[in-house]
């Protein structure tokens, strides 16, 4: 209830430019000369100290890349990209490695503490992070709802090309978990990273993600031991601040057998003129009997009103259930981004695994989105659901594209898909294109989906009561994507909720 | 409290308000009668401020301030409450939520503190009760899944809560069985007072049979005709509304 009313607080003061993470740090960054070619991929590798296989690895995918073309299919338009007018490599200028939090350049620091992410642990402990009262109130408010009593986050920050900062590793090592970044990975645990980098998305696999994994700068290593529960939730932050940079984030968690982890990612950019290019893989691995719950705000700058500047978010998320009972769960709200390609998918594999994904998409403006979900169903009486809410207001269009397939061994394999759409206003376009195979005559799969407007009756009647348009409106959006919601962490709920308000800023008239 | 004069209205390019003019004092029920087309359901959908609506002339002062110059939101805060022939359905947003932003939203515009939860849910306890709702039915989707008589029951519940000066029921015992018109009108009836004054739009005499209205006026073809006391709906029932000519140019 109380979450209501703040979103609509929020909306109230939020001026003409709605998009309050679009400010730049000025700090000096070192960076690889524009364009790609081997020498920069030798350059990136250097940089972070790789072991030999890896640019190995690198180079052959590059090879591959030059071979590929851009995918068209998506109900996406934007110019084509000119992939050696890029720098694939920026980091903040530092002597050594920072030792600790007090190493990190003041700056970022401070860019960090205006995004309102903790990077001192010590702050966190003390919830310092709720320095923004109202969202501590309204948290509070929601501990009776929710039995909510988690406090601590365990955060790395990616500032463009490297990891500035990772808190918690001393207290997460304690319980054997592994969380850094993907570069130290590869230095303290090569095994590992050799082992499953690139199990779940191939390199070949699509034209992104094979670009991905040749300039692949960094992003979260997770490690969860066999039996584990991951003592605290893990996050990760994104944040591009150069100038006609691409930020290629790669990400691996890997769940052993009967542990659980729960992660979240969040992403934001300063407002630029020119486009930018975000193109990140993801992969989960599921052992048998574990579970995995990704859960992503994505909010990278959205382009200006005219729909000039804003990021071009291409991203290959896929979770692989490779054991029995395993279990991946996707939860997703995207409101930023000037064009959205992303399908975070689940491998059924084991037998019994189950995939989920819930996903919140806004447009507004002048935004494209395409975005969905693949349930690959290949071990027996696998289950899988999809809740999806589209909403697009303004000029923006907005395609849910999806994939349920059932192999042949799949016995009783089970989905249940249910995507719905609601427009705002009478320039925007949502669209649904599902696919749906089923090779295995016990499999069972269920697809609805429902398109509405908010209506002016609706609008008319909350108004009668009092409410005004805006408010009106954040209700109803609200309303509509509340079970989605429902999935996300208590204190990401609360967040994700003000931001869906703040996306549909001006949305109405 | 509302004076209405002269009124002019029009949707599209058909008029259909063509000089109507009321006057309503505060603690007074009127109730307005007449033909499909006469012109009803526009007149509240002006009153309550519908933008689908231009209006062309005339003008309405409610309590001594310019209606016409408000939106439909402040025409709320400041006192006029439709209950709807068609109440909407709000997926997903509880009736509990609804109730409560509306209601803080109109005890701000009044210079008033929001409530708190307890308060809230203790006013919400006793509203409900009186009309015979369940705490499910707080609970619920706003008028999802709600039978005819219930969605009905439930603008009640809200015009019960916000306490508005101005109470314009239109059409309210459409879709109704005879149970709940009791329910529903005993809602109204205890809601009567000498602060607050009513609309009450309907088709059939039936209605004013539980809410008696002080007057009743026949409204045809945008205006009103004929005035009298609550004796006058039972002429109207014997006689229909053929006196009042249907052949409307």
């Amino acid at each position: 209830m109380a979450a209501v009313q703040e979103t609509v607080e929020r909306v109230r003061s939020v001026d003409v430019d709605q998009y309050k993470y679009g400010f730049t740090t000025d700090i000096e960054s070192e960076k690889a000369p524009k364009g790609l070619n081997e020498d920069i991929i030798r350059f990136i590798s250097a940089k972070k100290n790789e072991p030999e296989w890896m640019l190995e690895w690198r180079l052959d995918a590059y090879k591959r890349w030059l071979t590929m073309t851009e995918p068209t299919w998506a109900r996406v338009n934007y110019p084509q990209v000119d992939f050696q007018d890029l720098y694939y490599y920026a980091a903040p200028k530092q002597k050594e490695g920072p030792k600790s939090i007090d190493d990190i350049d003041p700056e970022i620091l401070k860019t960090y503490e205006k995004l309102g992410i903790p990077l001192r642990e010590r702050d966190i402990l003390l919830g310092i992070q709720s320095k923004d009262e109202e969202q501590a109130k309204a948290v509070e408010e929601n501990i009776d709802a929710v039995g909510y009593t988690g406090t601590k986050v365990a955060v790395d920050a990616v500032f463009d090309s490297v990891s500035v900062a990772t808190t918690f590793k001393e207290e997460l090592g304690k319980a054997g978990v592994i969380f850094c970044s993907i570069s130290e990975a590869m230095r303290e645990h090569p095994d590992l990273v050799r082992q499953y980098l690139g199990s779940v998305v191939p390199v070949t696999d699509n034209f992104y993600a094979t670009l991905n994994s040749a300039v692949f700068s960094d992003g979260s290593f997770v490690y969860i031991p066999k039996g584990v529960r991951c003592p605290m939730e893990l996050s990760t932050y994104f944040r591009i601040n150069e100038k006609n940079t691409g930020q290629f984030e790669r990400t691996l968690i890997i769940a052993d057998e009967g542990s659980y982890v729960s992660y979240l990612e969040g992403c934001t950019a300063p407002q630029r003129d020119e486009n930018q290019l975000h193109a990140a893989v993801v992969e989960l691995v599921a052992m048998k009997d574990a579970e995995i719950k990704y859960s992503t705000v994505q909010n990278w700058y959205p382009g200006d009103a005219e729909g000039k500047g804003g990021i071009y978010n291409f991203v290959t998320k896929r979770g692989d259930c490779r054991g029995e009972n395993s279990k991946i769960s996707w939860t997703q709200v995207e409101t930023g981004s000037a064009v959205t390609w992303k399908y975070p998918s689940c491998i059924l594999r084991g037998d019994n695994s189950r995939g989920e994904f819930y996903s919140i998409a806004i447009s507004n403006g002048y935004q494209q989105v395409d975005s969905g979900t693949k349930m690959i169903h290949l071990g027996k009486n696998t289950t899988s659901r999809i809740i999806s809410k589209g909403i697009a207001a303004g000029r923006s269009d907005n395609t849910y594209r999806g994939q349920v397939s059932a192999h042949k061994k799949a016995a009783g394999a089970r989905n249940f898909t249910c995507c719905d759409s609601l427009l705002i206003g009478n320039k925007c376009g949502a669209h649904t294109v599902p696919y749906i195979e089923s090779k295995n005559a016990s499999a069972v799969f269920e697809h609805e989906a429902t398109t509405s407007k908010i209506s002016d009756d609706q609008l008319f009647y909350c108004m009668q009561r009092g409410l005004s348009e805006e408010e009106a409106v954040a209700l109803i959006v609200n309303g509509f994507v509340r079970d989605v919601l429902q999935q996300l962490p208590m204190e990401f709920a609360v967040e994700a909720q003000k931001l869906i308000s703040v996306s549909l800023e001006g949305s109405v008239g | 409290m509302l004076e209405i004069k002269d009124l002019h209205a029009r949707i599209g390019d058909r008029e259909i308000l063509k000089g109507f003019s009321l006057t309503i004092n505060p603690g007074e029920v009127h109730a307005i009668m007449g033909p499909n087309g006469a012109g009803k359901s526009t007149l509240s959908s002006v009153l309550a401020g519908k933008e689908d609506y231009e209006v062309t002339g005339g003008s309405v002062t409610f309590l001594g301030k310019d209606l016409l110059a408000m939106d439909a939101a402040e025409r709320a805060c400041s006192g006029i409450f439709l209950a709807f022939q068609y109440p909407v359905e709000i997926p997903g947003v509880s009736n509990m939520t609804f109730l409560r932003t509306a209601l803080n939203s109109v005890r701000k515009y009044r210079g008033l503190e929001e409530l708190s939860t307890p308060d809230f849910l203790r006013l919400m306890k006793e509203k409900a009760a009186k009309l015979g709702m369940s705490q499910d039915m707080l609970r619920r989707g706003v008028n999802v899944g709600f039978s005819g008589g219930e969605k009905k029951r439930n603008d009640i519940l809200q015009m019960s809560v916000l306490e508005p000066s101005f109470c314009i029921l239109d059409e309210t015992d459409s879709g109704l069985d005879i149970d709940a018109l009791r329910i529903v009108s005993e809602g109204v009836n205890s809601l009567r007072s000498p602060e607050r004054s009513m609309l009450v739009i309907t088709h059939y005499q039936r209605l004013l049979d539980y809410i008696v209205p002080d007057v009743i006026h026949v409204m045809h073809q945008g205006k009103i005709v004929r005035t009298g006391g609550k004796e006058l709906a039972l002429e109207l029932e014997s006689t229909g509304y053929a006196a009042y000519g249907q052949d409307a140019a």
